[in-house]
């Protein structure tokens, strides 16, 4: 069984202020075929996480470690970690210039792969996907993210998800910003990746709004740089019902006290 | 009157010129004080067929300061030889080429040398090669240079497209060359007609070529400048829009390796109503002492109301150690126009687009040649002729492949913080690229054109 365990994971950035960290020791143990939920107010550090994770050379890894099936993630380089089976789906993909969507993804499976994908297997593939997320065709001959809408990037991400076939994913906010029918066609996108590879998946949202539509097995709340409540489906019922003030005053009161 | 300087990129680029603008004049410290004021309109440079006309090249001119003037002074200054030479051509029916006397009547058609090193051409040939197009249907030709040798020669190109042709004319430069040429471009009223220069040429080649066009009534013009080899290419496109209802769109690609030093200077002339122009230039720098030069002037004349024009000029910078210079200019002499706009950046290489690819799997290298190979493309794609653009295409994929050793190099030079992560993912295996492997390389792109 494949297993993505975070362990005191600490992160900082450099900012023109100095040195800040961000995330202060986090916990967090994801099994295959298992949905996490990790929800929490702006600035918490969820984004960090995800980007850490991935590996994204702006964080600074200070100690901790997440293994994937024992194996130190960190260690990696980004290509090596996606070849190990790591997946993130970004909240603000970037545009590439001169690149088509086909051959982009074409390029990534052969390297995910090692192999070249037979080319009409591969074609009927892509074609099927980008229908599943209500994908036109000519999707397949634009550049990469370039003139897409908030929602066409969000299912151009997650046609990857289903085409690149992960063993862990983060999400990174993929909620934010789609409309509740984007909402709904990338969900079962997400859905369908998950039943098809047993998938296990991190996903990080500010709001309850997407877990109507994908059933978290686990919630964490997210405050303040570390995991401060964990629980089922339930803890997001609360969340939605309380918001994050209980967790936001009592992190700051801790700080107090710890500044005492 | 206005002039406006370049507008850079700041967000990444690590070396970016002082604006230098043709027309500006001196500092009031009085060193200019006794000397003429430098010409204020583009239009008004002054033109001569006479290299004797010229004043002596010093370097400081606004059209020479960029430029490695020592090493250009055979060109400049220097005899030259002006014999016919041999070329390689391939054409469709209707589309022709031939030696013609210097005293053809369509020599001097399209314009008249505004440097002293393109009078000397003007004025040292023996004869002009004239290519012509004419006939509805669109034709195609390619000429082929690749027995000049290292003896300082001038050359002289009439391109002429009869009215209402239409067809694309590619000049493809490769092996040896100590060259000054002239290209003049002729389009006729309702002609269509797409010229592209190709500098393949060998690592220790010099190339000085100034390509005068001048656009008729309704005519339209797409010319590419597409400069990958050569110590030193220098290649200057000026398009006089004549008659109403004209459309000049010039285009560039350009990749400097370690020592290149590659330049054009582009001008376009509004000079009737209703004229467009579109003047987009994109290069990519890598290696120690890769150097590019581009200035791009703009004249809106009073004769040219309804004018809709845009020029831009971005670069990449691929390593430490190269210099990028991006000058726009922009003068405009009427109001009553659709549009005028100038964009300029200078930049590194964007790594958001890095990790963004790297995070799906593909590696650094190959995540780095699919993101430049995708903004030099962009060029090569609008040509028109797919033959063209593969090879064009293979030929940026070996620039890449050939540069990211050299890259390494000069990152390691300039103590960058990254080189030490390049040199580690440096392929070991497999043989350091040669010269004697780009010649082969161009001998094989030169035998797939049919000789005449």
């Amino acid at each position: 069984m494949s297993t993505l365990e975070i362990r005191d994971l600490q992160v900082s950035i450099d900012t023109e202020q100095g040195n800040k960290p961000i995330l202060k020791g986090v916990d967090l143990t994801i099994n295959k075929g298992e949905i996490h939920a990790v929800m929490g107010p702006n600035g918490s550090g969820k984004s960090t996480l995800a980007y850490t994770i991935a590996g994204h050379p702006r964080y600074k890894v200070d100690g901790g470690s997440i293994r994937l099936d024992g194996q130190e993630v960190l260690d990696m380089t980004v290509d090596e970690r996606a070849k190990a089976g790591l997946f993130l789906a970004m909240q603000y993909p970037v545009e590439i210039p001169g690149v088509t969507v086909a051959n982009f993804l074409r390029t990534a499976k052969t390297a995910l792969d090692g192999e070249a994908p037979a080319l009409r297997t591969w074609i009927k593939d892509l074609r099927s996907h980008m229908s599943d997320l209500k994908m036109d065709a000519s999707f397949a001959e634009r550049n990469v993210n370039e003139g897409f809408s908030g929602g066409e990037k969000k299912r151009h991400e997650i046609m990857q998800l289903e085409l690149l076939k992960p063993k862990f994913a983060i999400l990174d906010e993929t909620d934010s910003g789609l409309d509740v029918d984007a909402l709904k066609i990338v969900s079962e996108g997400v859905n369908r990746a998950h039943q098809a590879t047993d998938l296990g998946i991190l996903m990080i949202t500010h709001y309850t709004r997407i877990l109507r539509y994908i059933k978290p097995d686990f919630v964490h709340v997210f405050v303040d740089g570390h995991v401060a409540e964990q629980g089922g489906p339930e803890l997001a019922d609360q969340l939605e019902n309380e918001g994050y003030d209980r967790y936001v005053t009592a992190s700051a009161a801790a700080a107090a006290a710890a500044g005492n | 009157m206005s002039a406006t300087p370049a507008t850079t990129d700041t967000t990444a680029g690590p070396l970016v010129e002082p604006v230098v603008r043709p027309g500006s004049t001196g500092h009031t410290d009085g060193a200019w004080a006794d000397r003429p004021v430098p010409v204020q309109t583009r239009s008004e440079r002054f033109a001569s067929t006479d290299p004797a006309a010229f004043p002596a090249v010093t370097g400081r001119e606004v059209d020479w300061k960029l430029s490695p003037v020592q090493r250009l002074r055979p060109l400049i200054d220097g005899q030259l030889d002006g014999s016919p030479y041999a070329y390689l051509a391939r054409e469709t029916p209707g589309a022709s080429v031939e030696w013609v006397g210097p005293d053809h009547e369509l020599v001097g058609a399209a314009g008249k040398p505004e440097d002293k090193a393109s009078a000397n051409a003007w004025s040292s040939v023996e004869n002009v090669l004239l290519v012509t197009l004419s006939g509805d249907e669109a034709s195609s030709i390619t000429v082929g240079r690749s027995g000049l040798d290292q003896t300082p020669r001038a050359g002289h190109t009439v391109v002429h497209a009869t009215a209402n042709s239409s067809g694309i004319v590619i000049l493809q430069n490769s092996g040896a060359a100590n060259l000054v040429e002239n290209v003049e471009i002729v389009v006729d009223e309702g002609a269509h007609l797409t010229v592209v220069s190709v500098q393949e040429w060998d690592d220790d080649a010099i190339h000085l070529s100034t390509q005068f066009a001048t656009i008729g009534r309704d005519a339209q013009l797409k010319h590419f400048v597409v400069s990958l080899g050569g110590s030193i290419v220098r290649v200057n496109p000026s398009a006089h829009l004549a008659g109403q209802g004209g459309d000049a769109d010039l285009n560039g690609v350009y990749f400097a390796d370690a020592g290149q030093h590659l330049e054009q200077q582009v001008y376009v002339n509004h000079d009737a109503p209703n004229t467009k122009s579109r003047v987009n230039y994109k290069g990519a720098l890598q290696g120690d002492g890769a150097r590019t030069v581009w200035i791009g002037d703009v004249l809106i004349g009073r004769a040219a109301p309804g004018t809709d024009s845009y020029e831009q000029n971005r670069n990449l910078v691929l390593s430490e150690g190269t210099r990028a210079d991006s000058i726009p200019n922009l003068e405009i002499e009427t109001g009553d126009i659709l549009g005028a706009g100038h964009a300029s950046a200078t930049g590194r290489f964007d790594d958001e687009h890095l990790f963004y690819l790297e995070s799906r799997g593909i590696p650094e290298e190959e995540a780095r040649r699919i993101v430049v190979l995708g903004f030099l493309s962009e060029i090569v794609q609008r040509i028109g002729d797919q033959a063209l653009q593969d090879r064009l295409q293979a030929s940026l994929e070996q620039e890449l492949a050939e540069g990211a050793r050299a890259r390494a190099e000069a990152d390691a030079q300039h103590g960058s913080s990254r080189a030490a992560a390049y040199t580690d993912k440096l392929p070991g295996s497999g043989p350091t690229p040669t010269a004697a492997g780009y010649a082969a390389k161009l001998a094989e792109a030169a035998s797939t054109e049919g000789t005449v």
